[in-house]
């Protein structure tokens, strides 16, 4: 239906027919609207985002979580297993001018994913939001806590099935 | 405000009282050494044993010659309710805290509730000091997951980047006026404010409104500019040049001001890069990296410019940058004046433009067509799109992933100021108090794009 979906399926189908597999440092790549997508796994995406550090993107620009709890069923390339988190990170090679993009996805069941401390410490406080936002936890993070929501508070607001608050509006001689 | 740390119960009813929760910084004998390694080692790219060599602090003190103090949220020189926790031995920084959320008011979360032509107004407040930056990457993000970005009407385009580079001029300034009022330059405060006044003014004639204006929407601009618009442009760049001589005189050569600010605050490219700062900051340390250069988007190609870097990576430079980056986008605005084109200030695309208001005047379709967009506004293809420019902090990003319907399914801002603030821990350590002031400055932070 989309450019998204028509590029996403172009450049993965290739990969089960030919030998040249759109592939990066043995993950999927794809892309969305020109911009290069890798789709990592768990246990690949640390590893990978060290193997990019090494090919020039130094620097991780931006970390952020998506609920895709109503929305499952969305473009991804056949072989990635849509789960309801994904965690999108951008990393820039400062000296190719180039952009790269990671789709990691993350189950609901168990919502764990690899801090990427260690490699790009700006991440911590990315991870930190996602982490208050979304519930997604960030294993050896250095300090996970809540960042923009107050420490007590219950709940992952970003999550879809977290409600919006609303106040109800009393207009002038309407009847309630 | 502030409490000896005597012994550990002292330390814990402290703690306790101040209802910091998790967020605390822990005694200093609780430090194991992986954690200090994590601290500094993990950003300045150095193994343990590096770490332990480089004894950055005064030889470990106890417990009971610290003190940690909270500075903020309220304090006049965080730029807003940001707070950072100090611990201080004398007058020295040994570590710092941010704590930030106080203004965060989930404006992604609404900006899920919005339509994509509603998203503007939400946008526009996050960073409220450049709001059109804000704007322009969320209808940047919007025009390329509509597939519209190259269609854009040439003048739409030009308009964008007069106003983001007069955007930048006022965001500068008010950097200027922030950064000497915090240094003790109070007369220059009044100053930045005068002169980002002028530039609201014109602002305000184009928009209508003086910050917020959520001008810049998916598909070009709400309005063209003004009749007498060149006029109000103009009266900012002849006022403009004397009065930067001014500040110069001021400040930029003045000792008490070279004193202040050289030396203090120092980062390293390397440090820079590995904790995402971008804008002046990264340019301060000397890597020449900026996205109206590195990845040009609108006309910026074709402008005439330099990008400003320093070479100490302190808050001097960072102050010289944003000085002589006022100075180059008023070449830009030079430039764009020249060429700015005639023609359509917004694409004509029945599907995310508006009828002209004439029209509805005279004929139903367009009136239901009016009604349609603003209150179910357009639908935009199912995808996900990341999309950066250079604000005056930084790289402002807008990460948006659509379903198919009007509003975005998840619209995240990666707002420069909410990246750069995790670099005071490590412009801060082992400075002096009176500096830390200073450092907030220089980092330039906006609470409302840090918070969202």
């Amino acid at each position: 239906m989309s450019d998204d979906a028509a590029t996403t399926d172009e450049s993965v189908a290739p990969e089960e027919s030919n030998e040249a597999v759109p592939e990066l440092h043995g993950c999927l790549v794809g892309s969305s609207l020109g911009q290069t997508v890798v789709f990592p796994s768990r246990e690949q995406y640390v590893d990978l985002v060290k193997a990019l550090a090494d090919d020039g993107y130094l620097m991780c620009v931006d970390l952020a979580g998506v609920d895709y709890l109503e929305f499952m069923d969305r473009p991804l390339p056949a072989s990635v297993d849509a789960q309801r988190f994904e965690v999108a990170v951008n990393l820039l090679d400062t000296v190719g001018c180039r952009r790269i993009r990671l789709r990691v996805q993350v189950p609901e069941s168990d919502a764990v994913l690899p801090s990427l401390f260690d490699l790009h410490p700006g991440t911590e406080a990315m991870e930190r939001e996602a982490f208050d936002m979304f519930g997604i936890e960030f294993s050896d993070h250095p300090d996970l806590t809540r960042i923009l929501m107050p420490e007590d508070w219950v709940g992952h607001p970003l999550r879809k099935d977290y409600d919006v608050g609303r106040i109800p509006v009393q207009f002038k001689e309407a009847n309630s | 405000m502030s409490a000896d740390t005597e012994n550990t119960t002292d330390y814990q009813r402290f703690v306790a009282a101040t209802d910091e929760g998790g967020q605390q910084l822990r005694p200093r004998s609780e430090l194991t050494a992986t954690e200090v390694l994590r601290e500094v080692g993990a950003v300045l790219r150095m193994s343990e044993a590096e770490v332990a060599k480089l004894g950055d602090l005064p030889d470990d003190p106890d417990e009971d010659q610290t003190m940690i103090i909270n500075m903020g949220p309220q304090h006049p020189s965080t730029h807003g309710v940001l707070r950072l926790m100090l611990e201080l031995q004398g007058e020295t920084v040994l570590r710092c805290k941010p704590i930030i959320g106080y203004l965060h008011t989930g404006m992604e979360k609404t900006g899920e509730q919005l339509t994509f032509a509603q998203g503007g107004t939400n946008v526009t407040r996050m960073d409220y000091l450049s709001p059109l930056a804000n704007e322009l990457v969320f209808s940047m993000a919007t025009e390329k997951l509509l597939g519209i970005d190259g269609e854009i009407p040439d003048r739409a385009v030009w308009i964008r980047m007069l106003l983001a580079e007069l955007n930048r001029m006022s965001s500068h300034l008010l950097f200027m006026a922030t950064n000497g009022m915090d240094l003790g330059a109070v007369s220059m405060m009044i100053y930045g404010w005068r002169e980002r006044e002028e530039v609201l003014r014109f602002f305000q004639e184009v928009t209508g409104l003086r910050m917020n204006h959520n001008y810049i929407r998916p598909g070009g601009l709400a309005a063209d500019l003004p009749a007498g618009w060149r006029d109000g442009v103009m009266r900012i760049l002849d006022l403009l040049p004397d009065r930067l001589d001014e500040y110069d005189i001021l400040m930029t050569g003045q000792p008490i001001w070279r004193q202040r600010l050289q030396g203090v605050g120092v980062i390293t490219p390397n440090e820079a890069m590995a904790l995402g700062a971008t804008g002046p900051i990264l340019r301060s340390t000397g890597v020449e990296w900026d996205l109206r250069r590195g990845e040009p988007y609108l006309h910026y190609d074709k402008m005439d410019f330099d990008v400003i870097v320093g070479s100490y990576g302190d808050a001097f430079d960072r102050y010289a940058i944003r000085l002589a980056e006022i100075r180059e986008s008023m070449k830009i605005v030079r430039q764009i004046l020249e060429q700015l084109p005639s023609g359509n200030y917004r694409i004509q695309d029945k599907k995310v433009t508006p009828p002209p208001r004439a029209r509805i005047d005279e004929s139903m379709e367009a009136l239901i067509h009016h009604f349609k967009i603003f209150t179910e506004g357009f639908k935009v293809p199912e995808g996900e799109v990341y999309l950066g420019i250079e604000s005056p902090r930084g790289e402002i990003g807008c990460y948006i992933a659509s379903d198919g319907s009007a509003n975005p399914y998840r619209m995240h801002m990666r707002d420069p100021s909410f990246v750069n603030i995790q670099c005071l821990p490590h412009m801060m350590r082992g400075g002096l108090v009176a500096d830390a002031v200073a450092v907030i400055s220089s980092v330039d932070p906006v609470l409302g794009g840090v918070d969202r």
